[in-house]
């Protein structure tokens, strides 16, 4: 990486390298974009493209995220966002699962679903988008819904999980699997006007908070229907627990639920 | 005995968010779910004084029940 350092170093200005001497240096010396951003980021520069996280996110902390791998469960509503906002942040590696194809319903909420990719799987959309947003960040597309017989593979060094999912028994399935594996999950859920958010860290267990007091699978969600601003509020959330766990700043939602009702505006937390 | 009963969310619609009311002695969260008209199907978290319960719960004086829609969407 010798060349490569010497290029980035003679490259930058300000401390910062522009995405098109990123693009350089990989033509020039072979490595990844991903490899040249950790050289820019080893060396105490930072991407231009990462100027305005100022000093939210320090050059270790950008380089804790590169080297991060988020499993996004479910690319719908939710996961729509949160692929943008982690893609956009810099998680080097995204595991996205979803079974399932864009349809007319999903445009008056999910941030990729498009009038001409419906039909198309949402995990392919996503990698579609991630690679236009962000050529450091690798997304690896799965389209099938997480289970138990292959969620272990699926989350397989994998740093933090997000429950975007859309139904109870999936997100129960994807919470036990976070516990045993000791991955922090960070839950998300929508109906409505109403959203709610927790962080389950090893040791943590907020499973009976997820259930439903009568054993259903479907919440509210099936009569209110959701729309097109509660999803971004929840997902963006979750995205921060997500960058606070990685870079290890801040109080996660631990051993909290945040309920949010955007009809009254009024936040609610619960001790779990 | 009192109860107090704070509704959440969807559960707001068309009832009182928040009533403290005289209910017969040995009331579970059930009968308080029936007597409001909650659907069950649609209850989420239920909380009495900030711990959570099941609906078979009984009740007593000067417990402060929470009770919260699923949320299930993604």
């Amino acid at each position: 990486m010798g060349g490569v350092d010497a290029y980035l170093i003679a490259a930058q200005s300000d401390g910062l390298v522009s995405t098109s001497c990123q693009g350089e240096a990989c033509r020039r010396f072979g490595v990844t974009f991903a490899e040249a951003e950790a050289a820019i980021l080893t060396l105490g520069l930072f991407p231009s493209r990462y100027q305005r996280n100022r000093e939210t996110i320090s050059n270790e902390g950008q380089l804790a995220l590169l080297q991060s791998c988020v499993a996004v469960i479910g690319c719908g509503g939710l996961g729509g966002y949160i692929v943008e906002e982690l893609a956009r942040l810099g998680v080097g590696r995204i595991v996205a699962a979803d079974p399932d194809v864009f349809e007319e319903h999903n445009l008056n909420r999910q941030l990729l679903s498009r009038i001409d990719n419906l039909g198309e799987p949402k995990v392919a959309a996503a990698a579609h988008r991630v690679a236009e947003i962000n050529p450091a960040v690798q997304l690896v597309p799965h389209r099938k819904a997480l289970g138990v017989e292959n969620g272990r593979e699926l989350l397989s060094g994998v740093t933090v999980a997000v429950d975007a999912l859309d139904n109870v028994q999936s997100r129960l399935e994807l919470a036990e699997l976070c516990r045993e594996l000791a991955i922090p999950l960070v839950h998300g859920a929508i109906a409505g006007w109403y959203g709610q958010v927790a962080t389950q860290l090893p040791g943590d267990d907020i499973s009976i908070y997820l259930a439903s007091a009568a054993g259903g699978s479907k919440g509210v969600e099936s009569r209110l229907g959701n729309p097109s601003f509660t999803p971004a509020v929840v997902a963006s959330l979750q995205v921060a627990e997500v960058c606070k766990v990685i870079l290890g700043q801040g109080e996660p939602l631990s051993g909290r639920m945040l309920i949010g009702n955007l009809l009254e505006m009024e936040f609610e937390e619960i001790r779990l | 005995m009192q109860v107090t009963v704070k509704l959440f969310a969807s559960f707001r619609a068309g009832r009182t968010p928040i009533q403290t009311c005289e209910y017969p002695s040995g009331s579970t969260v059930m009968d308080i779910v029936v007597q409001k008209g909650i659907p069950v199907q649609e209850i989420g978290i239920m909380l009495v004084n900030c711990r959570h319960v099941q609906l078979d719960q009984e009740l007593v004086d000067g417990d402060v029940l929470a009770i919260f829609p699923l949320l299930g969407g993604g």
